[in-house]
């Protein structure tokens, strides 16, 4: 690797976790807890949220309010959207996706979750779970969320009680065996207290496990990346045209998934034809190896013709190449619902293509798990099985073995407006 | 690198040369503001990164308020020459001059910047314009896509933001409307530090703590210069300030720092517990939804 990287030592690794939740589960609370204890919290920030809490009468400083950033918000005392929080800690760098936890907010948790290494669900010790719960994390195993974390908060208010901890384990932990759910862990907290958030608590001595910082701060991600099927979709041909660099004609991307290497043999999709990799270079100069999510300039050995959508890959192992897609479509548009025959742009990788719904087959209750077999449409937060026909083929895999290629998103054509996302199953 | 990690700095310098690279490919004439400040001058170098060994194929604007510490457009104008990349200014002078918009009462000139800034995107048809804001300066900002969507009007609508999954930016724009690309979403203002010291990336001198002559408003440090002149009563004595933020140079206070190399500097930032905008900025505090409104009027 280059001296750039190595020289960067004393930084650290990147994890990205979404949170769900209403703001009566804590969720805020235990965000702002986190923020507060790790020093990521600034003093004018906390002294504007102290201002607005004594102003408004509350009888404690109202730690959502933090986080809740828009005036609509505040007024309303909810969150809305998806709002993006950071903080370090000496082990690891955090992107916390603070994402409302109201069905009509499904959207919002979908979008945070879709680049989520972890996923953080809170319930109250004292209400146990509840719908919202399961529906979070059912969206999170839908998303392929790799870890998830729930959190049983307000301990303190059940007196620390070991049996409503276990009974809340137990039925969470049957409730995933049913789901996606790669690694769960399950912790009880009082984010109001700190037990257990930052320091484990001494108020549980039963319970065996670390603090949830500590866990965010040691849980294993990097094998949590496709390192093993090699996929480059084509961003950008760069060519300067200028004296130095005249014949110059490199492939620029982010690796997506899989090892690339100098020599190796590589296919382009939807072509066909195969080359091998001269050399994979970046502005710091070239590399030996790339991987994602590094993002880098691959030139080939062979003057092909590959141009932005089209994808490198090995021979031996390609990606699939279909007009006809299967997908789970989660529906974000609150002016019209998805409908049967209707035509859309979608998005994939860094393809641009048009797509026509030929089929819906089911409309999924996100509560229930209960599949609707009568529906012919999907309207706002809706999630259900689809089937496109799109105009190019799509270079894509399983979206369970590949989340970077078996995603997309769904646009309206009319109003350029970003109307759905796409699980390719 | 045998076991395929890399730090978060490269990670986030990944993110940010895909976006970049995504709006070139996607967008019919992109534009990166540049204002010589430490968030622009790390845009710019990522920019360069993302598509060496080509020229980057966008040129920079400098919306001017007229009002910026000298050694800011020195920097400006000897690292734009040195990249040969096209610079266009547009002049809020000039605008003022024209009728366009009017100066405020206290002289302050933050605020009408945007429509001098959305006439020149009109002007010059700017379909996609990149900003080096980041999610971690202001609360409002923290809601901001990566891809933000702005009316031909230039405004934001919070309430109608496009949701943003994957790597998966749209950037579908019609005629006269804008997208504003923030690459920096996802860094901190420690992130942006060390980068700059990790990839030594040379900066205005004003960043860098110097004995400077000073006056005292409201528990602000601000440098006497051609816009801060002494009022009567006032009185001038010499601190070593940096700044951590380089605004207009009538608005952006200093800090008291030793810190006189970048090294020194992430130790400081590292260290404190104020936020950069709520150190140095007198633009931001005039209310809660302050950044908010702007933003919904086309600020960036």
């Amino acid at each position: 690797m280059t001296d750039t990287l190595s020289s960067r030592e004393d930084t650290h690794e990147l994890l990205r976790f979404a949170t769900a939740g209403s703001v009566d589960d804590g969720k805020s609370t235990l965000i702002g807890r986190l923020l507060f204890d790790s020093k990521a919290l600034f003093e004018d920030q906390w002294d504007a949220v102290e201002a607005v809490s004594a102003g408004r009468g509350d009888e404690y400083t109202d730690l959502a309010l933090l986080t809740d950033g828009l005036r609509s918000e505040r007024e309303q005392g909810i969150t809305i959207d998806v709002a993006y929080r950071y903080f370090s800690t000496p082990e690891r760098k955090f992107i916390i996706a603070d994402t409302p936890g109201h069905i009509q907010y499904t959207r919002n948790m979908v979008t945070g979750a879709s680049t989520a290494d972890l996923a953080l669900i809170l319930v109250d010790a004292r209400k146990g779970l509840v719908e919202q719960s399961r529906r979070h994390a059912f969206l999170c195993s839908l998303l392929r969320v790799p870890h998830m974390v729930l959190c049983v908060n307000k301990m303190d208010l059940v007196d620390y009680d070991e049996a409503v901890f276990k009974r809340i384990e137990n039925e969470f932990s049957a409730f995933a065996t049913k789901l996606d759910v790669p690694d769960l862990t399950v912790i009880p907290i009082s984010a109001l207290k700190g037990d257990n958030v930052v320091n484990r608590s001494e108020n549980m001595p039963w319970f065996q496990g670390t603090s949830l910082l500590h866990h965010l701060e040691r849980v294993h991600i990097a094998s949590d990346r496709n390192l093993v099927d090699v996929r480059f979709p084509v961003q950008h041909v760069i060519r300067p045209h200028s004296g130095d660099h005249h014949d110059y004609r490199g492939y620029a991307g982010q690796v997506a998934s899989g090892v690339m290497k100098p020599g190796d043999e590589v296919m382009v999709l939807p072509s066909g034809f195969t080359s091998r990799i001269a050399s994979i270079e970046t502005a710091d100069g070239p590399l030996e190896e790339a991987f994602p999510p590094l993002s880098v300039t691959v030139r080939l050995e062979d003057e092909l013709d590959v141009s932005r959508g089209d994808m490198l890959c090995r021979p031996g192992n390609q990606a699939r190449v279909s007009q006809d897609i299967e997908a789970m479509v989660c529906w974000m548009d609150e002016a019209r619902p998805l409908r049967l025959r209707g035509k859309y742009a979608v998005k994939h990788t860094t393809a641009d293509v048009r797509a026509v719904v030929k089929d819906v087959q089911y409309q999924l209750d996100v509560n229930t798990l209960h599949r609707d077999e009568s529906a012919t449409e999907l309207k706002l937060n809706e999630i259900g099985r689809v089937t496109l026909r799109t105009t190019k083929p799509l270079l894509c895999d399983d979206y369970r073995r590949n989340r970077a290629t078996g995603g997309f998103i769904i646009i309206d054509e009319a109003d350029n407006r970003t109307v759905g996302a796409g699980i390719i199953v | 690198m045998s076991d395929y990690r890399i730090s978060h700095l490269a990670a986030l310098e990944a993110e940010a040369i895909f976006i970049f690279r995504e709006v070139a490919a996607t967008c019919q004439r992109p534009v990166l503001l540049f204002s010589g400040g430490k968030d622009s001058i790390v845009m710019l170098h990522l920019a360069q990164k993302a598509f060496a060994p080509a020229p980057i194929p966008f040129p920079v604007m400098h919306v001017d308020t007229g009002q910026n510490f000298a050694e800011v457009i020195d920097y400006r104008d000897r690292r734009v020459a040195a990249t040969g990349v096209q610079l266009i200014v547009a002049s809020v002078q000039d605008a003022i001059d024209r009728g366009l918009v009017t100066e405020p009462p206290d002289g302050t000139r933050n605020r009408i910047q945007t429509p001098v800034l959305l006439e020149a995107a009109e002007k010059y048809q700017f379909d996609a314009l990149f900003g080096g804001a980041r999610r971690d300066e202001e609360k409002a900002r923290a809601k901001e896509r990566v891809f933000s969507f702005r009316d031909d009007f230039g405004q934001w609508d919070p309430k109608n933001q496009r949701p943003e999954l994957w790597n998966l930016y749209n950037g579908r724009v019609h005629p006269g409307e804008q997208i504003r690309v923030f690459p920096l979403s996802n860094w901190t203002e420690l992130d942006v530090w060390r980068y700059i010291g990790s990839e030594d990336i040379p900066l205005p001198e004003v960043y860098f703590a110097a004995e400077r002559e000073v006056v005292d408003r409201g528990g602000m440090l601000y440098a006497v210069n051609e816009f801060i002149v002494p009022r009567e009563g006032e009185e001038v004595f010499t601190e070593k300030i940096r700044y951590r933020t380089v605004g207009d140079a009538n608005l952006t206070a200093g800090v008291r720092s030793n810190a006189t190399t970048i090294d020194e500097i992430v130790a400081e930032v590292a260290a404190t517990r104020i936020t950069e905008r709520g150190a140095t900025r007198g633009d931001d505090k005039t209310s809660e939804a302050a950044m908010e409104d702007r933003k919904r009027e086309g600020y960036f």
